[in-house]
């Protein structure tokens, strides 16, 4: 239970930074702490205690596998966030290059 | 039924196609997309036509039967959803010719458009919950990027704010995909829906959907999580705004939270009135906030911005009315707002594209300089308002019909009332671009996106013309199988057993 708890204070670190940090890559750190958190837990979810790696070979036989299904999930979302996280990257170099500066408070333009 | 993945394995495929062309011969690429998007049209045609006789059509990726493979799921709602989705891509598309000739980089915009297109059409045919995540992240990854195009400094701080607020949303829906799968071990939507019934309303069944609900309000731009869109809308490129304000937050928003809600956790107003009440107020919460604020805005395009918000919360309000006028309103405003919406993101196009400005106390006297445009400008904006015989009128009467059915007479009035602030910001773009005399430097809009704004202009007349068919073929079978409820989870598994 302590280890799911983890997970969900792990999550709101991530939008803590999010929320209250104002530099840019603050924030972009603080969305790869979510998308930790998400994975760990899914990776939690499949786990079972005492079993084996979900490969059929002779002698293991399915009932005595950990769930696979999230680890397959798990693999996908971790491509999701790669490319999110390499877009964000990317527009933040792009900023930095219009403005010179990561501060959020300085790059105001738009306003609400 | 073998065409169902055609509607995203065709822009996929498109869209790996469009950078090799870009290479060999850039002159195609334009000739590509829209034979690409037309043929999207014919296919949703034929799916609407198979769905009148066959309530719903399953296709099995890789033939594993549900609930262990992907299934894609395939009904009335499906069909109309993707007939939308590719009326606008077409009209888009065609759009983009002159539009887009003074961008460099072409067919990396017309590779984002064809992604998030697949994106879209994949979260309207899918039945299973994580491929619904997959699908809802390439539309919105590609959204991000169309919305950065131009790189400008306001172009990228929008894109920033707007991959803020959606990644949010789109790890929230995650987390409750996560949560779900704990509880349910399944991620297709027709058995999550057999576990849910069996679960019942605990605080746990709350918790999900009201996560879910979170992802899709940020998703949609419901009022206190919509400040991203009248930033980033308007910072896309034009055909771009009109496909993301048209159709993009309606089937990311709306199409998924109203599968979810009726068809997944098998909720209406009989079993859950507080739910359905919560759901009318962030309508009623929606059209009366973002309606005022767009009221006093000076830019063109974000004005429309803020009226995308206001007119969504329509759309949540026939939803949470939810009997069958109130949903099948709500089905036919997602049609009349995709057209008209659509229809006015392209006519601010064409104004920027002649003069090279959005600031709407600048532009004076293009009523008559762009006639073609300024015409398209009104039809949309009387079909937005309300007015008979255009098809907005009729979308906004079944709501209001359904919400006298329910006893809501006061919500009906209100509902009416609201108008008035459509009619209000809408006529001041009129007032000031096309009504006022002025001698702005303007040149008359290029062929093709006149032909694309005609196009839609037709479609509204049209369709409000023939309001009846539409109910009869598109609207009604959507709303039923909203209505439908759990059924669905039937309908899923008894098509699959007889080879639909």
């Amino acid at each position: 239970m302590i280890i799911f708890l983890s997970c969900i204070i792990l999550f709101l670190i991530g939008l803590y930074a999010i929320v209250t940090k104002r530099n840019l890559i603050k924030i972009v750190i603080g969305f790869a702490f979510i998308e930790y958190a998400i994975n760990l837990l899914f990776a939690l979810i499949g786990f079972r205690q005492g079993m084996l790696a979900p490969i059929i070979t002779q002698v293991d036989m399915p009932h005595r596998f950990v769930d696979p299904i999230p680890q397959a999930l798990v693999l996908t979302a971790i491509v999701i966030a790669l490319g999110t996280t390499a877009l964000m990257l990317s527009v933040v170099l792009r900023i930095y290059n219009r403005y010179k500066t990561f501060d959020i408070a300085e790059i105001r333009k738009l306003k609400g | 039924m073998t065409f169902i993945p055609l509607f995203f394995v065709l822009p996929l495929a498109a869209a790996f196609i469009i950078p090799i062309l870009g290479k060999i011969a850039k002159s195609l690429i334009w000739i590509f997309v829209t034979l690409v998007s037309f043929a999207l049209f014919i296919i949703a045609l034929y799916g609407v036509a198979v769905t009148q006789q066959v309530p719903m059509l399953v296709y099995k990726m890789g033939n594993w039967p549900p609930p262990l493979g992907i299934v894609m799921a395939f009904d009335s709602l499906s069909a109309f959803m993707t007939l939308v989705i590719s009326i606008l891509v077409f009209a888009g598309g065609v759009f983009s010719l002159r539009y887009m000739s003074h961008y460099t980089g072409q067919w990396k915009f017309y590779t984002l458009y064809m992604l998030i297109t697949a994106g879209m059409m994949g979260i309207a045919i899918t039945g299973d919950l994580f491929n619904m995540f997959v699908f809802l992240e390439i539309a919105a990854i590609s959204s991000y990027a169309l919305v950065a195009f131009g790189v400008d400094a306001e172009e990228l701080e929008a894109s920033f704010k707007y991959m803020v607020m959606g990644e949010v949303g789109g790890l929230t829906f995650l987390l409750a995909i996560a949560l779900l799968y704990a509880k349910t071990s399944t991620l297709n939507l027709a058995d999550i829906s057999n576990s849910l019934q069996i679960i019942g309303q605990t605080p746990f069944f709350w918790m999900v959907l009201g996560m879910m609900l979170f992802a899709f309000s940020i998703k949609a731009a419901f009022v206190p999580f919509h400040s991203w869109l009248p930033d980033a809308h308007p910072a896309a490129p034009a055909p771009i705004s009109s496909l993301l304000s048209g159709i993009f937050i309606k089937v990311l928003g709306m199409y998924t939270i109203a599968r979810l809600v009726f068809n997944v956790f098998g909720l209406s107003r009989a079993n859950a009135p507080v739910f359905f009440n919560v759901l009318i107020g962030i309508g009623l919460l929606s059209i009366a906030f973002a309606g005022v604020t767009a009221l006093s805005q000076k830019d063109y395009k974000r004005l429309l911005g803020y009226s995308s918000v206001s007119q969504v919360g329509y759309i949540m309000l026939g939803l949470g009315i939810g009997n069958y006028y109130g949903v099948a309103g709500a089905i036919f405003y997602i049609l009349a707002h995709a057209l008209g919406k659509g229809l006015l993101f392209l006519t601010s196009g064409s104004v920027v594209y002649a003069t090279g400005t959005r600031d709407i106390t600048k532009l004076a006297g293009l009523g008559e300089k762009m006639s073609t445009t300024a015409w398209s400008f009104r039809f949309g904006e009387l079909s937005l308002i309300g007015i008979p015989p255009l098809v907005g009128f009729f979308a906004k009467y079944y709501i209001v019909l359904g919400a006298l059915k329910i006893g809501f007479w006061w919500l009906a009035v209100v509902a009416i009332a609201l108008s008035v602030l459509t009619l209000g910001y809408l006529l001041k773009i009129e007032n000031n671009v096309f009504m006022k005399k002025g001698k702005a430097q303007a040149k008359k809009a290029p062929f093709t996106m006149r032909v694309a704004m005609v196009l839609l202009v037709v479609l509204i007349v049209l369709l409000g013309i023939g309001f009846q068919q539409v109910v009869d073929f598109l609207v009604g079978p959507a709303a039923h199988a909203l209505l439908r409820g759990v059924e669905y989870a039937n309908l899923v598994f008894g098509s699959v057993a007889l080879g639909f």
